[in-house]
Parts: C-alpha cells; structure tokens; sequence
C-alpha cells in the first residue's frame, strides 16, 4: 500500500506546491497587465500564448536546474523572451537567433554517431526526441531518464491547470 | 561487407543495453496505456510510441487548458490573499 497517497496535508516544498504558487502568481500578473477583455482574435491568441508559457515556466522552474529538461526550457523561454525584445526594438536581428541555431546544428551532428544501441525502431526515439525539451542534445539513455521524469511532471502541471480551472469554472 | 555495424548490439549486451532495457521498462511503467498490461514481453518500440504518444496528448492538454484559463482570466482579479485559498484548494 502506497502510504503517499494517504498524505493530504500539503507540502510547501513539494513541486506541485511550488508549481502551483508560481502559475498561480503568473496568472495574477498577466491578468493585471492585460485587463481589458481581449478584442481581436489577435490579443486572444496572446493571452493564450502567454499562458501556456506561464504554464511551462512555472513547472521548469519548479524543478530548477535539477534536469536537463527544465534547463533547456527555461533557457528556450528567456531567449524568445529576448528575442521578441530584440525584435521589437530593431527589425531584422536575428544574428543571436542563427547563431544559436548553427551551435545546436553542431551538437546535433556530433551526438547522432554514439547511439548505436538499437532501441527497437530508431524512429521513434527520433520522435521523442523532439518531444521532450532539450532533446536533441542528449544520449539515449539520459533521454529516457529525462523523458521519465519529465512525463511526471507534465501530468502534475494537467492535474494543477484542471483544477484551477474547476476552481474558476463558477457560473 | 560489414554485416558487423548492423549486428553490433546481438552479441552480449553491454552495460549500456541493459540500463536502456531497464529505463524502457521504468517508462512504461508510467503510461498509464501500458501499466496494468499482463504480457511483460512489450518490444521497446511499442514503450516508445506509446511514451510519444502520451506526451503528445499531455500537451494537448496543457494548450486546452491553457485555452481555457485565458477565457476565464477576467474573473481572476483575486489579490495575493485570495491566491493563497485558491492554493490550499489545489493542493488537496
């Protein structure tokens, strides 16, 4: 029998608190800076984007530096962050961007010769490889281990994200 | 004619084959799809597309809900007071 699952009293340390208090502190601070109800399909769709960000960054945040996951999301975050800056200030800078992308290129080449292992159909670790962030960097093994930890984390964030929209679903 | 590049992983498995058998059975452990499966003779390729597939739906999720949180963000005009009630309800 599974004794955690008997655990109601909430752990102020455990991810889904911290997620939750960070989502919960983004949903805030969006909805104060974009307060109008959204017009166009335009401002619909950022406020969308925004969130769904917000979502991703809370728990890659939560998690911390811990796993390469969160850092490779974390980081993807703060350069579209920048890069929208960037972007807005100057057309046409996307120096920092191509840069980055030829680097990955590299890393890219450079990793495809060590998998020899066959996993059964190449393919599909290909596949998950996209899915998970900062996958295309990894080994196969640290690929399944960061997959692992990362699918765990994804259903507390659904599980959080149902209930907060339980919570405000009051008509 | 190098039969021996294809044939690599045949012979003894090395330490590295194992932990990827072992990590692929930790994953499928964790989609629910897979959990309660009696046979325990599931090929890796089938973990992985399962696992694939399950991570897609996952995001799927996320976007919807994101979707509909941002319909709903009207109504969050709660101060930090009312954050930490609305947190105490999650956790429970």
């Amino acid at each position: 029998m599974n004794s955690r699952s008997l655990l109601l009293s909430p752990n102020p340390n455990s991810l889904k608190s911290r997620f939750t208090e960070g989502l919960l502190r983004a949903l805030l601070r969006i909805n104060q800076h974009h307060h109008q109800q959204p017009r166009s399909s335009r401002e619909i769709r950022k406020r969308h984007r925004l969130i769904k960000t917000a979502a991703y960054g809370s728990m890659a945040s939560a998690v911390g530096n811990r796993k390469a996951w969160s850092r490779a999301l974390l980081s993807k975050i703060r350069n579209q962050a920048r890069s929208g800056a960037v972007l807005r200030r100057s057309l046409g800078s996307s120096t920092r961007l191509l840069s980055m992308k030829k680097r990955i290129c590299h890393l890219q080449k450079g990793n495809s010769k060590k998998n020899r292992v066959e996993v059964g159909g190449s393919g599909q670790v290909d596949k998950l490889r996209r899915l998970v962030p900062g996958g295309q960097l990894m080994d196969t093994c640290s690929l399944l281990e960061e997959t692992a930890h990362y699918m765990k984390c994804l259903t507390t964030q659904v599980q959080v994200m149902t209930r907060i929209v339980e919570i405000y679903n009051i008509p | 004619m190098s039969s021996r590049r294809s044939r690599q992983s045949s012979g003894s498995p090395s330490i590295k084959d194992d932990q990827i058998i072992e990590l692929v059975s930790k994953l499928r452990q964790l989609v629910p799809e897979m959990r309660d499966r009696r046979s325990d003779k599931v090929s890796a390729s089938k973990v992985l597309q399962e696992t694939c597939s399950y991570i897609r739906n996952l995001h799927r999720e996320v976007d919807d809900l994101s979707e509909r949180l941002s319909q709903l963000l009207a109504t969050i005009d709660a101060d930090s007071a009312e954050a930490a009630i609305i947190r105490s309800l999650i956790m429970q």
